[in-house]
């Protein structure tokens, strides 16, 4: 379950912030936000994202640059709000 | 005293920590009007030097235009040096009326609302219009300004890939179920100096019934035939809902912004755009030196032809000398270096070339996409051009990088 999660996030990341001709290697350690990947302004498409496919509200106070950096951490923080 | 010496410690390691990162910003000082020709002192004490100026917004070399200062001095002289208001109190004079309406003939658009900046428009325009059932989808790289002013309101928002209208189309499809969606973009974007293509936006914002804002504070004056802007460019003047621009830049090189467009949208934003409630009114000479440009960008399309000329002329000799720059069509032409030292080096170096012009490198521009961002001018002649291409081939020769794409680049130098 946890694994399925980790590609499904990793799935949209990739989708959505990686251009074809970017050449990019995007792993579930990968920094996100502070390799420039994920700007703080577009990270809001990841958490519409997260809440909408897991059913979940992420508080803003949460939702911040660190835990978004690594498909690992967001899914560290998806997992603590199902509960 | 509440400024303790622990405070100011703190403070001064947060400087430190800029300084640290590569990304303080010099001080630099012009000693000259504006134009294309300036005198800098840089570093600061330093001696003043006569250099080329190619990083200023001054797209039509308005800045020091003999009849703009004429018609700021007439301002002056006949409405005052300032209106200590706000423009609904007792800020508001004919001439902010005239210059309001002269901007709403010139962009085609219903009414116009004159702000102290654009950065200001940008901020005030969106909590005045849009609500938590709303939502914004923005490119990607818009300016900071329209950010600022996107999270300074209750809609939602989404972003989509820079100019990738699959990528818009799929937000647009994800949020029908919202009140109003409104698009946002740059009509030029400044970093980039690529055109958003307004006609294919336009076209799915009708097919998703969603109202669409372009800010064309790097295009108003001289993008499209006479020069309105990039929705004149692409052809759909009737079809943009709100525009967003600046007299600070082509329009002039003062200050001053505006919020033009539908006017139901424009009333909104007189009623509860707070830069506008609460910041004082345009200054008289600056409006009346606006309504002069307006009558300048109107009578005649010679500056924004020049501009066009210059701009096709520099890209031309900078191409053939082998550097690598974006492909576009606007007098923003990025030289593009990858690595932030690289540019930083090279802008040093046309420095002592006689050529002004910056390096940027993230975060202002993402990782990896370090320039140097040229910006042309009618103010520019032939000659001034001829002689920055030739400070480019110049220290372009001295890092080993003419003829080198981006993976050349990268590979001698690194992202």
């Amino acid at each position: 379950m946890a694994e399925e999660m980790k590609d499904m996030i990793l799935e949209y990341v990739v989708d959505e912030y990686v251009d074809e001709d970017d050449d990019l290697d995007v792993t579930f350690n990968t920094p996100l936000i502070s390799s420039g990947i994920v700007d703080s302004f577009s990270m809001v498409s990841l958490k519409v994202f997260l809440e909408k496919k897991f059913k979940i509200s992420l508080p803003d106070s949460e939702a911040t640059p660190e835990a978004f950096d690594t498909v690992d951490r967001i899914c560290t923080l998806v997992r603590k709000h199902q509960g | 005293m509440a400024y303790t010496e622990k405070a100011r410690e703190l403070f001064q390691k947060d400087i430190q920590t800029i300084k640290d990162k590569g990304i303080y910003k010099e001080k630099r000082f012009i000693c000259s009007p504006q134009d294309a020709e300036i005198e800098v002192e840089y570093p600061e004490g330093a001696a003043r030097e006569k250099v080329l100026n190619f990083c200023a917004n001054n797209y039509l070399g308005l800045s020091s235009h003999p009849a703009v200062i004429q018609a700021a001095h007439d301002g002056l002289d006949q409405r005052g040096y300032g209106m200590s208001s706000v423009r609904f109190i007792c800020g508001t004079q004919d001439i902010h009326r005239e210059l309001q309406d002269r901007v709403s003939d010139f962009l085609g658009m219903e009414d116009t609302l004159l702000f102290p900046s654009c950065m200001d428009a940008n901020s005030g325009v969106f909590e005045s219009i849009m609500e938590q059932e709303d939502v914004i989808i923005a490119d990607r790289l818009i300016h900071a300004s329209l950010v600022d002013g996107i999270r300074l309101c209750s809609a939602q928002y989404d972003t989509f890939k820079h100019m990738d209208m699959k990528h818009l189309k799929k937000k647009l499809e994800l949020h029908q179920d919202k009140r109003h969606v409104l698009v946002v973009t740059d009509g030029v974007f400044s970093m980039d100096g690529d055109l958003a293509p307004l006609d294919e936006m336009c076209a799915l914002c009708d097919q998703y019934g969603a109202m669409i804002l372009v800010d064309d504070s790097h295009a108003s004056g001289f993008i499209g035939k006479t020069g309105r802007g990039t929705h004149e460019h692409f052809n759909v003047i009737d079809k943009v809902d709100l525009i967003t621009t600046t007299f600070g830049k082509g329009l002039g090189g003062a200050s001053g912004g505006c919020v033009s467009g539908r006017k139901e949208l424009v009333e909104l934003c007189r009623q509860k755009a707070r830069p506008y409630l609460f910041s004082n009114s345009m200054a008289p000479p600056i409006v009346n030196a606006s309504i002069k440009v307006i009558d300048l960008v109107t009578s005649s399309t010679e500056l924004r032809d020049k501009l066009e000329w210059n701009a096709a002329y520099f890209r031309k000799g900078i191409e053939a000398a082998g550097l690598a720059v974006r492909p576009g069509n606007t007098p923003i032409v990025p030289v593009m270096l990858y690595n932030a030292k690289l540019a930083n080096d090279m802008s040093r170096d046309m420095y002592a070339e006689g050529i002004y012009v910056i390096g940027f490198f993230f975060p202002v521009v993402p990782a990896g996409a370090a320039r140097i961002r040229v910006q042309l001018s009618a103010a520019h002649t032939k000659e001034h051009i001829d002689k920055a291409v030739a400070a480019f081939r110049k220290i372009g020769e001295k890092y080993g990088i003419l003829g080198l794409d981006k993976k050349g680049i990268i590979e001698k130098y690194g992202m």
